[in-house]
């Protein structure tokens, strides 16, 4: 293992993404998908709004954009850090 | 040749190629028998974790509860998705880097503590086995329509398979076989709903599909089901018809849940390194993507298909009569599934929401006695490929893909109970000195025995097995969930904390069920009647969850900060899962 700062920097470096992370998860879903849905109202989408696109299609593809996101975000962390296997 | 053979044969050789590589990756040592060696590649993982996930409620039932209540039951495919994103940041990484075979053994390291320990080995257990109950019934209702045989006797084959892949294979044969399980599965879910997308729209991927122009009526495809549904007095198909904040709590007990399920977790510890963990989730989700993006589009289209069949000339004309009713509705007439009852004699099928107040002046105009059609909502998946008049072999394809999809979730359940027997019950607090055959051969043991278990509640399902999937997903958020993640993210939270937190989510979670529910589920015996005005600040029993996982964070964190700190060790090993660095080959000990 790396010393003890460089650790913890990679560390807060990791939660610094993770959080970044969280905030597109919770507003592709809950945000889009649910509560800020009544906003969304005027954008139609195949007869009906986007609000529901994103609670139907729309949130899945962005969980899985984010999942990439973050392997390779954090592959390349592990690597500047020098911690990867 | 007639459907049965078809259906025989199609089944037959799906099981034939499960049982084959059951032989070929046979698990010879402890660590193959729990992670498959460690040496599954990681887009090989994503399709066994998929597979794995996908219950019979993903495959059967989810297209229908869409169908049933439109974008208020999005939850499902929001909630059963959005939990890989928290499992592939939160947890699965840094267990993989752990290197250890069961969810328990991580929690009892941890927290450097056999009580933590067993207080997971106990969640664990009752997640896994009434989670397992509803796969095999599942199974055996799947034999019983397609292959003909009781559903007790379909039980016993089902059963009779799986013994053979998880006894013999463990971990190394479940995965490979779930590998072929996922591809027999997406190619049955999916054929059916391309057909019906282009039939619907001219569109050949159901997901754009649901969203394109309905070819018949030149609408928007959910315009023209919101016309038609409203039109027979049922909500409209894509408002929310309940409370926003239902909705949200839901779907957070739905993805914490699932984040929570050890035998979604013991698939991450498979693969060689860590980095191959994060994108290994990356790929489970592809994969499951494909189905639930489908299932929309599945759904909506099978009401609308359902509601044109009936009204054959639009809903203001006649409907269609009883005597000129479609092949599959006589098909699935037969399965008791779906009902027509005459209740006005007019010889015709209505089929309208005779609950709604405001739509009654119109039923009674229309000389109409109430709703005579009812239908099982699992059928929609099942009847699709009839209902579209594909060809016989598609049928079959259904019937074995069904089978695919709660045949490969039972065997990760199963593996789940049986390693956490074998492993963290017998080597690691029973008989430390057990050697590594003997532990092998115990976990045999308890996979068979964990197998015998399901089969007998399988042939005698206790009344609430519907109930018992809230239990499951609250328990998962309320106790696992949280554990994992403190255990990852705090170095301060301590072995009296971790066991009290995790005690207080799972003791409070099953309180709130059964004051509702009824103690153990059983009927009568509830506190308090279940609806709306008598919950707690409005929660749902069965979105529970999140307020679980509160209060064993809660409980956890107060706990430990007026006790001592981990001990050094703990506190190095805590640092060591947040690097990737030093994973190798993951050990027992």
């Amino acid at each position: 293992m790396a010393d003890k700062s460089s650790s913890n920097a990679y560390w807060a470096a990791n939660i610094r993404i993770i959080m970044i992370s969280l905030v597109i998860w919770f507003v592709a879903s809950y945000g889009l998908g649910i509560i800020l849905r009544p906003m969304l109202a005027g954008v139609t989408v195949g007869g009906t709004d986007l609000g529901f696109w994103f609670a139907q299609q729309g949130s899945i593809i962005v969980f899985i954009v984010l999942i990439f996101f973050y392997a390779w975000r954090m592959n390349k962390l592990d690597a500047e850090y020098g911690v990867e296997e | 040749m007639d459907q049965y053979t078809l259906n025989l044969l199609v089944v037959g050789a799906s099981f034939a190629l499960y049982v084959g590589i059951a032989i070929w990756a046979r698990a010879g040592t402890t660590a193959e028998f729990y992670a498959a060696g460690q040496g599954v590649h990681p887009v090989l993982n994503g399709m066994a974790t998929a597979a794995d996930w996908m219950s019979a409620a993903s495959f059967i039932s989810m297209a229908g509860l869409i169908a049933a209540v439109g974008y208020g039951n999005s939850t499902y495919l929001m909630g059963w998705t959005g939990g890989y994103v928290l499992l592939a940041l939160l947890l699965a990484p840094y267990l993989r880097k752990f290197g250890k075979f069961t969810v328990p053994q991580f929690i009892g390291d941890r927290f450097y503590s056999q009580s933590a320990r067993m207080v997971a080995v106990l969640s664990l257990i009752i997640i896994s086995v009434t989670y397992v109950i509803g796969q095999m019934t599942g199974a055996g209702v799947a034999f019983a329509r397609f292959l003909e045989v009781s559903s007790a006797q379909g039980l016993y084959i089902a059963s009779a398979i799986v013994f053979v892949y998880a006894v013999l294979g463990g971990m190394k044969g479940i995965t490979y076989t779930q590998v072929a399980q996922y591809c027999v599965l997406i190619v049955a879910y999916t054929i059916p709903a391309v057909f019906i997308s282009l039939q619907l729209t001219g569109n050949p991927i159901p997901g754009l599909g649901l969203f394109s122009t309905h070819t018949e009526s030149g609408l928007p495809l959910l315009s023209k089901l919101d016309q038609l549904v409203t039109e027979l007095g049922f909500n409209d198909y894509t408002s929310l018809h309940g409370s926003t904040f239902n909705m949200f709590l839901f779907t957070l007990s739905l993805m914490i849940g699932t984040a929570g399920l050890p035998h979604v977790i013991i698939r991450f510890f498979t693969v060689p390194k860590v980095a191959d963990a994060r994108w290994s989730a990356g790929w489970a989700l592809v994969f499951i993507a494909l189905l639930y993006l489908t299932a929309p589009a599945v759904g909506a289209m099978a009401r609308l298909n359902i509601i044109d069949t009936i009204y054959n000339n639009g809903t203001q004309a006649d409907s269609v009569l009883y005597e000129e009713r479609p092949e599959w509705m006589r098909t699935w007439e037969v399965t008791g599934l779906l009902k027509f009852e005459d209740k006005n004699g007019d010889g015709r099928i209505q089929y309208y929401n005779d609950k709604s107040e405001a739509f009654k002046a119109t039923a009674e105009g229309r000389g109409w006695a109430g709703n005579e059609f009812t239908f099982n909502n699992d059928i929609l998946v099942l009847a699709n490929p009839e209902i579209a008049q594909l060809p016989g072999w598609v049928i079959a394809l259904i019937a074995a893909g069904g089978l695919a999809a709660a045949l490969s979730t039972a065997a990760g359940l199963l593996l789940a109970i049986s390693s956490a027997i074998s492993h963290d019950l017998i080597k690691d607090f029973l008989n430390p000195n057990i050697s590594e055959k003997g532990e092998l051969l115990a976990a045999r043991i308890a996979m068979a025995g964990a197998i015998a278990v399901a089969t007998w509640l399988g042939l005698n399902p206790p009344g609430f097995a519907a109930q018992t999937v809230a239990l499951a997903f609250g328990l998962a958020a309320a106790t696992i969930f949280p554990a994992l993640m403190m255990g990852i993210f705090s170095k301060r939270v301590n072995a009296a904390g971790a066991t009290l937190g995790m005690l207080s989510g799972l003791v409070v979670t099953c309180l709130y069920l059964f004051t509702y529910l009824g103690w153990f589920f059983i009927p009568g015996t509830n506190m308090m009647e279940n609806i709306p005005a008598n919950y707690l600040f409005g929660v749902p029993p069965a979105a529970f969850g999140p307020i679980g996982a509160l209060i064993n964070f809660a409980v956890a964190y107060l706990v430990s900060s007026v006790t001592a700190a981990p001990p050094q060790h703990v506190q190095d090993l805590v640092e060591s899962i947040r690097v990737p660095k030093g994973a190798g080959a993951a050990s027992a000990h």
